[in-house]
């Protein structure tokens, strides 16, 4: 830094620094419902989700200025929510990383034939059948999907992330995104069928 | 079905698609659960942040006259 009185450009410079510096962090905290979805999603519990969130603001903050603007905000709060995820190590927990080959998937219909046959209707519409799934249920199956899959359909399928932006966000390839969010939903709708409560 | 869903589908094939769920009202009801499924399951897992974290995330702001 000089040692001399600021001149009229430095001046204008730092102004200008500070505006754009408090539009990023507005920006970036109006984004924080949307992270704090996703990051609710990832991992275990609230308190986890919070401390994760909080992390991803303060380091955010510090490092506005490798921010490029006008491109993704969501996705590279969301990059730097995931990195601190990984390097939290809490990955290692209940639910192993990848399901197996047998990792109790299900055709693309077991779900619904399964709600369908416990409707008493002869022709039972969708919604009837979709009444039979409780909200709780929905929370613990998706809880139950492995993380690497469930990873990906936090962000695609709650994140409303496009497939390449999560592909940038979890640092996969965009085919691994696709492959794993089609397994991810069978596993997901297998838990599912599992919970429903046998009429 | 999934790519449908997903809007990964060429025109051609989408009109080929909606040709049938026209048709077939085995699928078309398989169809409709799934795209009710998964607002569903988008309603039903989203959780609000609580106050106080909104309070401390706020905090965060740089000061006006740093």
């Amino acid at each position: 830094m000089s040692e001399t009185a600021p001149t009229a450009s430095d001046s204008r410079r730092l102004a200008q620094e500070a505006r754009d510096r408090v539009r990023f962090e507005e920006e970036a905290l109006e984004l924080s419902d949307q992270v704090y979805r996703v990051a609710r999603r990832l991992v275990g519990s609230r308190e986890e989700a919070e401390d994760l969130v909080q992390q991803t603001y303060e380091r955010a903050f510090r490092s506005w200025r490798q921010f490029t603007p006008g491109t993704n905000l969501r996705a590279w709060l969301l990059r730097i929510l995931t990195n601190l995820n990984i390097d939290r190590g809490r990955r290692q927990q209940r639910t192993p990383q990848t399901a197996s080959l047998d990792a109790g998937e299900a055709g693309d219909y077991f779900l619904y034939n399964k709600l369908e046959s416990q409707v008493t209707d002869e022709n039972p519409d969708e919604e009837r059948v979709l009444e039979r799934l409780s909200q709780d249920s929905i929370v613990e199956a998706l809880a139950d999907v492995p993380h690497d899959f469930r990873d990906v359909i936090v962000l695609v399928d709650i994140g409303d992330f496009a497939y390449a932006d999560a592909a940038q966000i979890l640092d996969i390839p965009i085919g691994t995104v696709m492959s794993r969010l089609h397994r991810g939903r069978r596993i997901l709708k297998k838990n599912l069928a599992d919970r429903t409560v046998t009429a | 079905m999934q790519p449908f869903l997903d809007g990964t589908l060429s025109d051609d094939e989408v009109a080929k698609a909606q040709w049938h769920l026209e048709k077939c009202s085995w699928c078309a009801r398989r169809y409709r659960f799934e795209e009710r499924l998964r607002h569903y399951v988008r309603v039903a897992v989203t959780e609000p942040m609580s106050p106080e974290l909104k309070a401390k995330l706020a905090a965060l702001r740089t000061p006006l006259d740093a």
